[in-house]
């Protein structure tokens, strides 16, 4: 699937977006997978309550299923306005 | 209903007419927008926002589609630029269309709430060779709980 980063967490990884290759269940299970990589991503994933996360591009929490996702997106929560 | 995200400027007034013009059975038009301010250092350089192709319009076409359900609506527009902007510069419109001004008024207020915390935008502020994210704020998520 495809993996992106917005705004802060994307500088922190140091890129927009990447193809991962994973069985994980959920976006948990994904966000430990990406932990374990390296310093930069448990940085940038360190604090869960700081982070959105949007699967197919609808927002849900880190608990949501993975099953057949295309695209996961991790970014803080949202300036518009 | 028509959503707009672009990099380009916009022009608040045409497009204000545009949207109020030739209504017979609209009332009430209701416009907000926003512009880059600089309160709290008094240098920003630069307002640079990013957001999240696909799912932006996404977002905003479920955030209106919601704001026609809920109040009796003719037209709700939404305009949100991203990129570098300036000080001064308009950011984002909203503009609805409604019978009666009540209507209009509550629709483009749960727009904006929805908007800040709900839509796919991140801002950055430059200012004196420094750089930082704005942090969303606890009260922006605490207006969402009126609607």
């Amino acid at each position: 699937m495809d993996v992106l980063y917005f705004a802060w967490v994307r500088e922190r990884i140091g890129l927009p977006k990447e193809r991962v290759e994973t069985q994980a269940a959920t976006v948990a299970d994904l966000v430990e997978e990406l932990r374990a990589r390296e310093a930069r991503y448990a940085a940038a994933f360190a604090d869960l309550s700081a982070l959105r996360v949007a699967v197919d591009q609808k927002l849900t929490g880190f608990d949501a299923p993975l099953d057949g996702a295309r695209e996961v997106a991790f970014f803080p929560p949202m300036t518009g306005g | 209903m028509r959503i707009v995200v672009q990099q380009a400027p916009f022009d608040l007034g045409a497009e204000a007419n545009a949207f109020a013009a030739g209504r017979r059975d609209m009332g009430a038009v209701v416009t907000f927008t926003g512009i880059v301010r600089d309160l709290a250092s008094a240098d920003l350089d630069a307002m640079e926002i990013e957001h999240y192709p696909g799912m932006t319009e996404a977002a905003l076409t479920e955030i209106a589609t919601e704001a026609r359900d809920r109040w009796s609506l003719g037209d709700v527009l939404v305009i949100h630029r991203f990129g570098r902007l300036c000080p001064g510069d308009l950011i984002m419109m909203v503009a609805t269309a409604a019978p009666h001004r009540r209507d209009a008024f509550e629709a483009a207020e749960f727009l904006m709430d929805y908007l800040k915390s709900r839509a796919p935008f991140w801002k950055k502020e430059h200012s004196g060779g420094a750089s930082g994210w704005v942090a969303a704020k606890d009260e922006d998520e605490d207006a969402l709980t009126r609607w």
